[in-house]
């Protein structure tokens, strides 16, 4: 992808997934100077990662839903908007000043609109043993698939709950790959708390998708349900799992790898750091951002749109971006608008329709979110279940005094992989919500960068002043 | 641990890891490469010297932390492989230097 940067845009969009890339075909085709930034080294985001450069060439093994992220793409090029992969947005001041960084160069670059498309993370799933080499993410293995054309080899289990789950164990077998069981975490109260939003979901173009790739897959693969325990065992590298089924007694399988997974969560750091209010969602299980009916957040300017702005999937997330667009256009080239935002409106809310259902059937429960004893929950800083726990009860208030105790979330992941843990472990001891304890306040730099790279940055002379000595 | 689809193209790229010489495919990042050459672990972490391999390989985790050409804490996830990259995994804490 192109990195040329110019100094200052009219829009632009963090994130080429399916939200950045149909908000920035509309800017775009607007007449709007419009870049969108990405980490990854091509568009499409996670959902259609690698959509350019898979060597994946049997269509059917990723499904006709991947394919269509590769029109997305052509959408957003051919209306002229700019590309920059491998290009790390670090900060994002209220100026709407955003800090980049491509191959070992920082620079600023400054917008007069940005969206965040910054899409969604896999929820942690603090179990016994999720450290061990040989355990990793459902996405994750999804990844190595779509981008390198890897399946997993040996022993395969994968353990969680969710479609992306299913999607992926269907996309193994297309793929001539093996599973040798899928260990349903799915409590069976979910089906009942799920029950009041069926008629929503069965209308919804999600039902239909999600039985057909459940029955393919139960074809072939032992599915084990009301998993209520779940170890990863091992001494250097994951050898097999421990689960008990609805507090039976415990079982094992032995295995090479273990693939986890139990829904996704709003990839909040960017906007969090740059002051975007988020509250708890108390159905997603996870912060989301206040937003206004276009996505505009509390920072004026900045609008949030996709999974970022709370979990509902890749279509709803290419309709969400076009209503970003739709706003910032109305705001700097009215005359420019050719979109029929109702036709989105509509289209949106079809593809919403079946989310609480998903929403309540694939709540993660308490005993996979609220670890015990010495399960890792930060696993940079290596902090357990149980000095969280223990810290809470002296008196430890919120994430940001236990980071002081305990240093959980200082490490190099910011809390992306411990965060959403660390509040609800303390609502929990605390007896309170969480929303009363809030969440790590995120600064930035929200990702690691060379100190020499900050150095190297152009400064204006009075910063250079306002610093040297004598 | 993983292998090739059979038919998924494959443009082969030479990296080493630890020295030892290895085969990659162009569109590979270093993390996919480690796996599917069947290096089972990139790191071992700074706080217990226990082991560490890619776990999220999408840039958030950390785990897959390698030093690359000589610099340090790159995450795998991220980087494309090159030909003739240098990849070395990473032992406890970071060395002062490097």
């Amino acid at each position: 992808m192109t990195a040329v940067f110019a100094p200052s845009y009219d829009v632009v969009i963090v994130g080429a997934g399916p939200a950045g890339l149909t908000a920035a075909a509309l800017t775009a085709q607007a007449g709007l100077s419009t870049i969108i930034l990405d980490e990854g080294a091509g568009p499409g985001g996670q959902i259609y990662r690698a959509i350019t450069t898979t060597p994946v060439k049997k269509r059917e093994i990723l499904g006709p839903d991947y394919w269509h992220g590769g029109s997305l793409v052509s959408a957003a090029l051919d209306a002229g908007a700019t590309l920059a992969g491998r290009t790390l947005v670090w900060s994002l001041d209220r100026d709407l000043t955003l800090a980049i960084s491509r191959d070992g160069v920082a620079r600023t670059i400054q917008a007069r609109r940005v969206v965040l498309a910054t899409g969604a993370l896999e929820r942690p799933f603090p179990i016994p043993g999720w450290t061990l080499p040989g355990v990793m993410t459902v996405g994750a293995a999804q990844t190595m698939l779509k981008a390198s054309g890897l399946l997993p080899e040996g022993g395969t289990v994968i353990a969680g709950m969710g479609p992306l789950l299913w999607l992926y164990a269907a996309q193994v077998l297309r793929a001539g790959g093996k599973i040798d069981a899928i260990l349903d975490t799915t409590p069976r109260g979910n089906y009942l708390a799920a029950a009041r939003h069926f008629p929503d979901f069965a209308l919804s173009p999600l039902m239909f998708k999600g039985l057909r790739l459940m029955r393919e897959v139960r074809k072939s693969v032992k599915v084990i349900t009301g998993v209520s325990r779940l170890a990863a065992i091992g001494e250097e590298k994951v050898s097999g799992v421990a689960y008990s089924v609805r507090g039976g007694p415990e079982r094992r399988l032995s295995i090479d790898t273990l693939l986890l997974h139990q829904g996704v969560t709003p990839n909040v750091n960017l906007a969090m750091a740059a002051g975007v209010r988020h509250r708890w969602d108390g159905r997603q299980l996870c912060w989301t951002p206040e937003l206004d009916e276009a996505g505009a957040t509390s920072v004026p300017g900045v609008s949030i749109a996709g999974d970022g702005a709370g979990i509902a999937g890749a279509w709803a997330a290419e309709e969400r971006g076009r209503l970003a667009a739709i706003a910032v256009i109305r705001d700097l080239a009215p005359d420019a608008l050719q979109v029929n935002e109702q036709f989105v409106r509509n289209r949106l809310y079809q593809q919403e329709l079946g989310r609480a259902f998903i929403d309540m059937l694939y709540q993660p429960p308490a005993q996979f979110r609220r670890p015990q004893g010495d399960v890792i929950v930060c696993r940079c800083e290596e902090v357990t279940a149980k000095q969280i726990r223990d810290t809470a009860d002296l008196g430890c208030e919120g994430p940001n005094q236990m980071k002081a105790f305990l240093r959980c979330g200082m490490g190099p992941c910011q809390g992306r992989l411990c965060g959403l843990t660390v509040t609800e472990l303390i609502a929990e001891a605390r007896g309170t919500t969480p929303q009363a304890v809030g969440y790590y306040r995120l600064r930035s730099p929200i990702k690691p960068i060379p100190l020499a790279e900050l150095a190297a940055m152009p400064a204006t002379e009075a910063a250079t002043a306002a610093v040297v000595r004598g | 641990m993983f292998k090739r689809l059979p038919d998924a193209g494959f443009e082969p790229v030479a990296i080493t890891v630890d020295g030892v010489a290895m085969s990659a495919r162009a569109g590979d990042s270093v993390a996919a490469a480690l796996l599917a050459n069947g290096v089972d672990h990139c790191r071992t972490t700074p706080v217990s010297q226990s082991r560490r391999a890619p776990y999220c390989m999408m840039g958030v985790c950390f785990d897959c932390l390698v030093t690359v050409d000589g610099v340090g804490n790159r995450q795998g996830c991220l980087i494309p492989v090159r030909p003739g990259m240098a990849i070395e995994t990473q032992h406890g804490k970071r060395e002062a230097g490097r």
